[in-house]
C-alpha cells in the first residue's frame, strides 16, 4: 500500500513506532498529487514548504514531541488565508491575493506540526454543490459510475478536499460548511465530513460568505480521523467574538462503540417525495445497523424542515451581499481597467462585474434586495422568524431525550458535471436540502458513506447531535461505520 | 411579487455590479424563479416569535478599548492594486 492512502491514525502510528518518516509520507503526497492533474483538486501547490514541515516533523517525532498531526500531510482550502500563500477563495476578484497573516485554523494545525501540501479547489466563495462555480474550473470526482465513463461532481462547495482526500492525495483536508459544504461532497465522494457545533472552530482568516452559518471541520478517510482532526481544528479564538471558550475534549477517546440505550430520532420530514430507491434503502439499513448496536429508533417530526432551504436562501445570501462588499478593488485583489473619466463607482461596478462569476453575482444581488428598504421585514426578518422556529424543532426532540438524528446525507449519487448546467438556479440548492437545517440550527453534523448505488457510486447518510457534543455524535457515527464496513476505493482512471 | 427590469436594473446598481442592459431581463427572470422559491416562508405562522440574533444563546465578549495590533503600514497596503505615498489610491472622489 502507498503512504498517501494511509488514514491519519494508521500514518500517526508508523511515524512513532518509526517504520516511516513524515518526509517519506510527505513525497508519496507530492508524488500523488503530480498525477492528479486531471482531478484539479489542488489549485496552489506548496512542496516546498510541505518539504520543509515535513523535515521539522520529523525533528519533532524523533524529540519525542509529536502531537497526533505531527507529520501529517493535508489539503487546506482556498478559503482559508495562508500566509505568503496564494488564497482567493476560487474567485477572479481575488486573484493575486496573498495574504499577509495565517487563519487561526491553519496556524492551530501547523503548530501541531501538520504538513500543507497545497491550495484546494472549491466553489467560488463556498457557493456551489458542484465545484462547477470555480476560477480555476471544474474538479471532477474520482470515483466513475460502472456504466459510464462521465465525469461527476465531487459535490461542493468543498469539491476539492472531498476529491482530494478521497483520490488519496492527502491524508485528510480542511472544508467549510455553510449549508453542505463539508457533508454533500464527503458523501458524494466516500468520505467523511464533520460540520462541528457553531462557535467550535475560530472563522478568523476564513474568508466569510454568510457569517452566522459558516464553520469549518474536518474532511478525512474515516471517523476517528475527522476526530482526530477535529480536536485539532477546534479551540477559543479571541479573534473571532462567536468562538466559544469551552474545553476541547478528547474526541478519540470518546470512541468507546457503546451506544447502548442511545435513542435515535428518524425524521418523518426528510423522506422526501420522489426520493430514490437506493436512499431509502440506505437510510432504513442504517438505522437497522444502529438498532443492532443497542440503540433505540425512535419516529420523530422537525415540522418547519420544509422551510429550511427558503430561509436559507434568504438568510445566506443577505449575511453575503454584506460580507462581499469589500471586494470593491481598493484594498486587494483585482480592479478592472477604467475608461478615460471614469469615477469611483464605475470602478467598483466594473471591478465587481469582471472579477465575480455569475453565481456570486446572483447571490450578493438577491441578498441586496432581500436587505433593501420595504423588503427587510417581509423577506430577511421573517427568514430570521423561520430560523428561531427551525432550531426549536431540535430543541424540542432532544428535550424529549433523543440523542442524535439520522437522516440521508444527499438526495442522490454523484451527479454528472454539466449536468444543471441549463436548470434554474433553485434545482442546484435542492442538493442541500437535508444538510441545511444543522447549519440554520447551529448544530454539529456529520456524513459518512454506508454503501454503494446500482451504478457503484459511494451514498452517504448524516449523523446531527446536541450542541457541542460532537464526542458522542462521533462514536455514534463510528458505530455505524464499522457496520456498514465501507470500504470502497474508486478505481483509479487520472 | 415579481421582478421586472427596472428592479433588476436597481439592484444591480445598489450592489455595485455593473450588469449590461441585454442581460436585465435574463437577470430579473432568475431573481424570480429564486423570490419564487422564497414565497413559501409566507406559510409559517410567525406571530410572536423572535427573529433569530444568535444561534448560540451567548453574549459577544468585550474587551477593554486599547490598542492591541498597528504600525504595519507596508504589509496593509501589500496587496492593494494601487498604494501611493503609504495610501491606498483611487479614482478622485470629490470634484
Amino acid at each position: 500500500m502507498s503512504l498517501n492512502s494511509l488514514t491519519i491514525a494508521e500514518a500517526r502510528a508508523k511515524l512513532r513506532a518509526k517504520e516511516i518518516t513524515a518526509p517519506e509520507l510527505t513525497e508519496a503526497c507530492l508524488s500523488a498529487i503530480e498525477g492528479s492533474g486531471a482531478i484539479n483538486a489542488f489549485v496552489h501547490k506548496t512542496a516546498d514548504l510541505a518539504r520543509e514541515q515535513a523535515a521539522a516533523a520529523q525533528g519533532r517525532i524523533e524529540a519525542g514531541d509529536a502531537p497526533d498531526m505531527c507529520g501529517i500531510p493535508m489539503g487546506i482550502k482556498d478559503l482559508f488565508c495562508t500566509k505568503g500563500v496564494p488564497s482567493q477563495a476560487a474567485s477572479g476578484i481575488l486573484n493575486g491575493f496573498t495574504p499577509e497573516y495565517e487563519s487561526t485554523i491553519s496556524q492551530k494545525l501547523f503548530d501541531a506540526g501538520t504538513v500543507m501540501l497545497g491550495k484546494l479547489n472549491m466553489d467560488e466563495f463556498a457557493m456551489g454543490s458542484s465545484n462547477e462555480t470555480s476560477v480555476y474550473g471544474n474538479v471532477v470526482n474520482p470515483w466513475r459510475s460502472k456504466t459510464s465513463n462521465a465525469d461527476l461532481t465531487p459535490g461542493g462547495s468543498s469539491g476539492g478536499s472531498s476529491a482530494a482526500v478521497a483520490a488519496d492525495l492527502c491524508l485528510a483536508a480542511t472544508g467549510t460548511d455553510t449549508g453542505g459544504s463539508i457533508r454533500q461532497p464527503a458523501a458524494l465522494t466516500g468520505t467523511v465530513g464533520l460540520k462541528p457545533t457553531y462557535g467550535r472552530c475560530s472563522r478568523w482568516g476564513v474568508v466569510a460568505f454568510a457569517s452566522s452559518l459558516d464553520q469549518a471541520g474536518p474532511m478525512t478517510k474515516t471517523v476517528r480521523d475527522a476526530a482526530i482532526l477535529g480536536r485539532a481544528m477546534m479551540g477559543h479564538d479571541a479573534k473571532d467574538s462567536t468562538s466559544v471558550d469551552m474545553p476541547v475534549p478528547d474526541f478519540e477517546a470518546m470512541l468507546t462503540g457503546d451506544i447502548r440505550g442511545q435513542s435515535i430520532g428518524i425524521p418523518k420530514e426528510y423522506r422526501m417525495d420522489g426520493m430514490p430507491e437506493d436512499i431509502a434503502k440506505l437510510w432504513a439499513e442504517g438505522a437497522d445497523m444502529l438498532r443492532d448496536a443497542g440503540a433505540k429508533i425512535v419516529d420523530i417530526s422537525l415540522p418547519h424542515t420544509k422551510y429550511a432551504l427558503p430561509a436559507y436562501y434568504v438568510i445566506a445570501p443577505a449575511e453575503a451581499s454584506s460580507n462581499l462588499a469589500r471586494y470593491d478593488g481598493v484594498r486587494f485583489g483585482h480592479r478592472a481597467a477604467l475608461a478615460q473619466g471614469d469615477g469611483i463607482t464605475e470602478m467598483y461596478e466594473k471591478t465587481r462585474a469582471e472579477g465575480f462569476g455569475p453565481e456570486v453575482k446572483r447571490r450578493i444581488m438577491i441578498g441586496t434586495y432581500v436587505l433593501s428598504a420595504g423588503f427587510y421585514d417581509a423577506y430577511y426578518n421573517r427568514a430570521r422568524r423561520v430560523r428561531t422556529l427551525i432550531k426549536k424543532d431540535f430543541e424540542d426532540v432532544f428535550a424529549q431525550g433523543i440523542d442524535a438524528i439520522l437522516t440521508p446525507a444527499t438526495p442522490s449519487a454523484a451527479f454528472p458535471l454539466g449536468q444543471m448546467a441549463d436548470a434554474d438556479p433553485v434545482e442546484m440548492y435542492l442538493n442541500d436540502v437535508f444538510t441545511v437545517t444543522v447549519n440554520l440550527a447551529g448544530l454539529p453534523g456529520v456524513a459518512l458513506p454506508t454503501g454503494l448505488d446500482a451504478e457503484g457510486l459511494p451514498l452517504g447518510l448524516q449523523l446531527i447531535g446536541k450542541p457541542w457534543e460532537e464526542g458522542a455524535l462521533l462514536n455514534t457515527a463510528q458505530v455505524l461505520e464499522d457496520a456498514a464496513g465501507f470500504v470502497s476505493k474508486p478505481g483509479k482512471w487520472w | 411579487m415579481s421582478i421586472d427590469t427596472e428592479t433588476a436594473r436597481r439592484v444591480a446598481k445598489l450592489a455595485r455590479i455593473a450588469v449590461p442592459e441585454e442581460e436585465l431581463p435574463a437577470l430579473a427572470g432568475e431573481f424570480n424563479a429564486i423570490l419564487g422559491f422564497i414565497e413559501q416562508l409566507g406559510e409559517v405562522d410567525v406571530e410572536g416569535v423572535e427573529p433569530m440574533v444568535s444561534v448560540t444563546p451567548q453574549r459577544l465578549p468585550r474587551r477593554d478599548d486599547v490598542v492591541t495590533d498597528g504600525d504595519q503600514q507596508a504589509r496593509v497596503l501589500a496587496n492593494a492594486p494601487d498604494a501611493r505615498e503609504g495610501f491606498f489610491a483611487v479614482p478622485k472622489v470629490v470634484e
